[in-house]
């Protein structure tokens, strides 16, 4: 068969569609359905993992954090940050240790908080405080939008000096420029001599600038009275550096201890992202699954629709044959019929989802990233759905007698 | 005398479906040249049907020989006998057969489409066109069968049968379920068509009908008992003027009154 017999061929598909059209509509509605649903969920289901991702990503670069007490036995599925608190098996001097003996590791920071009760100009204020170290920022890549971070020589004195995020500035400093101002911490006063930029909500829905970052030394003896720390936070040089310094971390606090079960964990980024996305994965495995169904279905309705139409077009199936058709041109009809009535579904199905999620993510409020990849893969499975439930009744079509076709009333 | 457009030689339809075989055809021999305009007739069961599919390539004889345009056309397959009556034959049926929904241009088109040496859509148009002056209904050629009457909608179907300058056009009845006068001007068209050169075999069961034909042919029993030229031929336009003088006298009389 030719390319233009090949063209033609199509036009009288398309043509007999356009003939039936809310046939056509009503038989492509099980595909339109089935992949709108799907584009709509994998839409809704990417925006979350992406979100996921840019936040983990806002931690900063090739990060590594020490947690104490050992989870990886346990699961591997920590509760995120800021807990820990039971655990006092991480100190300033593991930090130390591994600023010192680990190589490739241009940022170390202790890290412990706790909540506290702010006082400044009159006003009241409860926020978290962080007790971290000089290194903090630079590993955040977080950027002091005024003044300066406190640094080693704070860290040595206990200094009673404070930076603090916008949201602080907003709520105790609405009218004055913070940077000289004291804030009372508990009972302690700080005067404040930095502003961190706006960094926004974190992995757990925190605002990241509500916060108070102090000399965690200052934080371990004045404020909180703690012996332990939080977590510590560890930049490797680059990506490729980071399973090496995971080691070596392990290797360097092992040698301090002395042996025995490890009493820390350490994770990288990735490690953490995983956990979160975990769940979004299991969605994506029942989304498919739902996809498959719902094309199946889709694809049954548009095989029964095609047998129905081959059975009332028999006239004219032999009126073509009669005229000349091939039983390969009435095949190659009725398969495009298929096909195109299950694409044309798929590619609607796309369109609907991608608006329908666009619907709910400005009605709901959530993030939804389209993917390009489920579009076309949405596309060309429906595709095939039409060839494979296509099939048989063009097979039947083709397979007519002239005769009988004709003489069929 | 030149080349006969159809020759059979001893031709045999038996059909093995049932019980018991049945021979609808029954040694048929039948010489066909150009221009000729013939009538089948039969009564039912006579084979005639079974002949007409046979000379329409639709079915292929158990024995014999069939040369259409000298080309044994018997022991062609499936897609080689479609291809013979793309080419070489044009139906028109009983029931019209037109494809519903469809716009009497695009149903005069639907053989080219078929067809495997291609032209292009603007030629295939124009073609179509012509095909449809020549029955007289080029002005109606956006129209779909349903807007039609019965008389137009044979007449989109003798233009379809046109399209690719067949050999010879194969008619089943075209005249069966028209009245009289429809019948006279269908008749007048295919009239028209064989002054022009055009060789036509008609089956037929009303004998003024085929009195329009230059010659009959009587089937009984799967062969021919008769074959005969027409004596007394009927002319489609005389007949259309009695017809209309006739409704005007009746008209005549009914105004009187």
């Amino acid at each position: 068969m030719n390319l233009m017999r090949i063209i033609t061929t199509i036009r009288m598909a398309f043509r007999a569609l356009r003939r039936n059209k809310m046939r056509s509509v009503l038989t492509a509605l099980g595909i339109i359905i089935g992949v709108g649903a799907v584009i709509a969920m994998v839409s809704i289901g990417n925006g979350a993992k992406a979100l996921v991702e840019a936040q983990v990503a806002s931690l900063g670069e090739n990060i590594i954090t020490v947690f104490p007490g050992n989870f990886t036995q346990a699961g591997g599925v920590r509760s995120g940050g800021g807990g820990g608190g039971s655990f006092t098996s991480l100190t300033p001097e593991d930090a130390t240790t591994i600023r010192q003996q680990v190589l490739n590791v241009p940022g170390v920071s202790e890290y412990v908080t706790t909540r506290g009760q702010l006082l400044a100009n009159g006003l009241n204020w409860n926020a978290q405080v962080y007790g971290v170290g000089p290194d903090y920022p630079y590993i955040r890549s977080w950027r002091i939008e005024e003044g300066n971070f406190f640094d080693e020589v704070d860290v040595q004195n206990l200094g009673k000096v404070a930076v603090i995020g916008k949201t602080i500035v907003d709520n105790l400093y609405p009218d004055v420029d913070p940077i000289g101002q004291s804030l009372r911490i508990g009972n302690v006063p700080f005067r404040i001599i930095g502003v961190m930029s706006v960094k926004g909500f974190n992995l757990n829905g925190q605002d990241q600038d509500d916060a108070v970052f102090i000399p965690y030394s200052s934080h371990m003896r004045r404020l909180s009275r703690r012996t332990s720390l939080t977590q510590v936070l560890v930049q490797a040089a680059n990506a490729d550096a980071i399973s090496q310094v995971q080691a070596d971390i392990t290797t360097a606090l092992m040698e301090r201890r002395g042996g025995g079960e490890p009493d820390f964990t350490v994770q990288n980024q990735q490690e953490i992202a995983a956990a979160r996305t975990a769940a979004t994965e299991t969605m994506t495995y029942l989304l498919g699954a739902i996809a498959a169904v719902s094309l199946v279905v889709g694809g049954i309705g548009i095989m029964n629709i095609m047998l129905v139409s081959v059975t009332e077009r028999t006239r004219e199936i032999g009126i073509r044959m009669a005229l000349g058709a091939h039983g390969k041109d009435v095949l190659t009809q009725f398969l495009i019929e298929a096909i195109t009535l299950s694409s044309l579904g798929g590619i609607l199905g796309v369109a609907i989802g991608i608006g329908g999620a666009e619907l709910m993510g400005s009605w709901k409020g959530w993030a939804v990233e389209p993917s390009k990849t489920a579009m076309v893969v949405a596309v060309l499975f429906s595709a095939s759905v039409g060839v494979f439930f296509g099939f048989y009744p063009a097979r039947k079509a083709a397979r007519l007698d002239p005769i009988e076709a004709l003489r069929y009333e | 005398m030149s080349q006969p457009v159809v020759k059979i030689e001893e031709l045999h339809k038996i059909y093995e479906s049932g019980d018991v075989p049945v021979h609808a055809v029954r040694g048929v021999s039948l010489e066909i040249h150009k221009g000729e305009f013939i009538a089948l007739m039969g009564s039912s069961g006579s084979g005639k049907s079974t002949l007409m599919n046979m000379l329409g390539c639709l079915d292929r004889p158990t024995r014999g020989t069939y040369f259409l345009d000298g080309i044994d056309v018997s022991k062609l397959d499936r897609n080689e006998l479609a291809d013979i009556r793309n080419q070489k034959l044009g139906f028109v049926f009983q029931g019209f057969n037109l494809l519903s929904r469809t716009t009497a241009l695009e149903n005069v088109e639907l053989p080219r489409l078929y067809t495997h040496d291609r032209v292009s859509n603007k030629q295939m148009r124009e073609k179509a066109m012509r095909c449809l002056e020549i029955v007289g209904l080029a002005q109606r050629f956006d129209h779909m069968p349903n807007q039609l009457s019965g008389g137009q909608q044979q007449r989109v179907a003798i233009a379809r049968a046109l399209m690719n300058d067949p050999q010879v056009l194969l008619a089943d009845e075209p005249t069966g379920n028209l009245d009289t006068k429809t019948s006279v001007e269908v008749m007048g068209v295919f009239q028209k068509l064989n002054d022009e050169g055009i060789t036509i075999v008609m089956v037929t069961h009303e004998l003024d009908i085929a009195h329009y034909c230059k010659r009959n042919l009587i089937l009984r029993d799967g062969v021919i008992v008769r074959d005969e030229p027409v004596v007394d031929r009927l002319i489609a336009e005389n007949e259309i003027k009695k017809l209309k003088q006739a409704e005007a006298a009746a008209k005549l009389i009914h105004a009187t009154h």
